[in-house]
């Protein structure tokens, strides 16, 4: 189909998330019929960010600046530190607005199974951020799954010796939820982490 | 809990499906049974139906093992079902898509509830509940407690979904652990993290069990499956006895304690030796109390078939009608009171029953009531009585 370059552009553009052999097809093709104002600036953004966009030394947050823009805004509450997975959380949290602490960008959970151990994760920088004397709140926000849960308790273990209050996002009811609808599990998690009101 | 429910099962259409090019079947009456030479293609008939409702189905098959031999055209699959229920008619759908499709993932089956995609497979399974009985659950006294353990969960998850979650949930903590184990990286606070998690996930797939054992005892005494005759369920699990002394807190502690305690021993056995994997179900006769392993192999198959009645009952409680039944010679072995039972049973039980044989004279307490059918490769016809 039209020689090997249309075929390594589909091929890549077929390997990002979200994207499939049909999907890629129609990306490249609109792309290919409008060169000058779809192809060329993309390239040039492409190349641009690979270029620009580092992890930030101290959180591991992606930014063309090191400290990144949330490390370095002196308005931000550097007593808090909120624990996320991905640099996707961190996108989703800042979304919302509702956290105006610092972030630690960890890059994965502890899996036995998948190899991943605390040496694999951005946890000794952490570690030094949480006792340098200004924290004093460490927020584990991982995912309510295995991985995640074990994670959290694996870095509770480690955070607290250093004198911060660690603490973890609750886990229950959805808003606008009803109870009838939750299954057990949820259920029990949501009256596991009630609190006074 | 949804109130709606089916029941009746009125159109089965499968498409390159197991032995069937082509099948459009309208069963007549809420019970059909189908009669057919072996190989004829009974029980992928009831394995179609059984891959209405969300899982693996009754054989457990991997998807792509549901195609055709030989199917031609785009090599996709597909089983369609339309039921009568409280509020009409509806449609559940399931198969393969085709690749390039805008949600076709390999080897990845899909559902369709009246022709759209549904909100999540749980809505489905609000509106159909399927429980079956194959052949090769007769073996199931005969092997290891794995088998009774998944027989058992795959009662518990027809009633409460989450059950599902809490059990696979549990398996990866403790694989992980075991991993962690073998491989002697001893951080114990990575451990405990890991038995945490089967601690809450073990006892609440615990709780789970003894609760389902307890409501189907106590639904098979009130004689739900009369006259067949009543079995009795224990569930072997140090947890669940546990759970009858102490709240759940307190119990998820004393696995915590228990596995924190055990890894040395673990590490050398090379598995957990204490959790929710290690339970086990047994069966016994109500009436005489004689237990599975001790039973005749028709006594066996009796108790599975007093299980399967008394769960469908309380599915038909909890849900306020009948789940569809598919049992897959359920015959054979039974002597003839035990057969006539199993006929009275299914009558009065009344949701979307799906039964084969090779012997249509096995099933003649359903004459009035049910639909006979001859099964062949081509399709099913109606039998002369």
């Amino acid at each position: 189909m039209g020689g090997p370059e249309i075929d390594r552009l589909i091929g890549l553009l077929a390997k990002l998330p979200g994207l499939g052999p049909r999907s890629a097809r129609r990306a490249a093709l609109k792309m290919l019929q409008q060169p000058d104002t779809r192809m060329l600036p993309l390239a040039s953004a492409l190349a641009e960010a690979a270029r620009a966009v580092k992890p930030c030394a101290s959180c591991g947050n992606l930014d063309s600046r090191d400290p990144c823009f949330i490390c370095a805004d002196l308005h931000r509450d550097r007593t808090t530190i909120c624990v996320v997975e991905s640099v996707g959380d961190l996108w989703a949290l800042e979304r919302a607005s509702v956290h105006r602490g610092l972030y630690h960008i960890l890059g994965g959970t502890l899996s036995a199974l998948a190899g991943i151990s605390p040496d694999d994760l951005n946890i000794p920088p952490l570690l030094a951020r949480a006792g340098d004397g200004t924290v004093r709140e460490v927020i584990l926000a991982l995912g309510a799954t295995v991985d995640g849960a074990t994670t959290m308790h694996w870095l509770a273990d480690r955070l607290r010796p250093l004198g911060v209050n660690v603490t973890r996002i609750a886990q229950g009811m959805p808003m606008g939820g009803a109870l009838d609808v939750l299954d057990d599990g949820t259920l029990a998690a949501a009256l596991r982490a009630r609190r006074p009101s | 809990m949804s109130e709606a429910a089916a029941r009746r099962l009125l159109r089965l259409t499968l498409t390159d499906f197991r032995n069937y090019p082509a099948l459009l079947w309208r069963p007549e009456t809420a019970i059909s049974v189908i009669v057919g030479p072996n190989g004829s293609g009974k029980t992928n008939l009831l394995e179609a139906a059984s891959l209405l409702v969300p899982g693996r189905g009754l054989r457990g098959a991997r998807v792509a093992d549901l195609l055709r031999q030989g199917a031609s055209g785009a090599g996709d699959w597909a089983v369609a079902g339309r039921f009568a229920g409280p509020d009409g008619e509806f449609d559940i759908g399931t198969g393969t898509l085709p690749e390039g499709s805008p949600d076709a993932q390999a080897n990845r089956r899909v559902f369709r509830l009246n022709g759209a995609p549904p909100r999540s497979q749980a809505e489905i399974a609000s509106l159909l509940a399927a429980i079956w009985l194959t052949p090769q659950m007769e073996r199931l006294f005969q092997e290891a407690a794995s088998g009774r353990r998944r027989f058992l969960d795959r009662l518990v998850f027809a009633l409460e979904p989450g059950h599902a979650r809490e059990v696979a949930s549990y398996e990866a903590a403790m694989a992980n652990r075991n991993r962690l184990l073998a491989e002697a990286r001893g951080d114990p606070a990575w451990l405990a993290g890991l038995e945490d998690g089967m601690a809450r996930h073990g006892v609440a797939a615990s709780a789970a069990r003894a609760g389902l054992v307890a409501r189907l005892n106590a639904a098979l005494a009130e004689g739900v499956a009369a006259p067949f005759p009543a079995a009795y369920m224990t569930l072997i699990c140090p947890i669940a006895e546990q759970l009858r002394a102490a709240p759940a807190l307190e119990v998820e502690e004393w696995l915590r304690d228990g596995l924190a305690g055990g890894r040395a021993q673990d590490r050398q056995a090379g598995a957990a030796r204490l959790g929710a994997h290690r339970a086990d179900m047994g069966l016994a006769d109500a009436a005489s109390g004689i237990p599975a392993q001790l039973a005749s192999t028709g006594q066996q198959k009796a108790l599975l078939i007093g299980v399967v009645l008394g769960h469908a009952a309380l599915i038909a409680t909890a849900r306020g009608a009948p789940p569809m039944l598919l049992l897959d010679e359920p015959a054979v072995h039974l002597d003839a009171d035990h057969r006539a039972a199993l006929c009275a049973a299914l009558r009065r039980l009344g949701g979307p029953t799906l039964v084969t044989g090779t012997d249509a004279e096995a099933y003649a307490g359903l004459r009035d009531e049910a639909g006979f059918w001859a099964c062949a490769a081509s399709g099913l016809e109606p039998l002369a009585a």
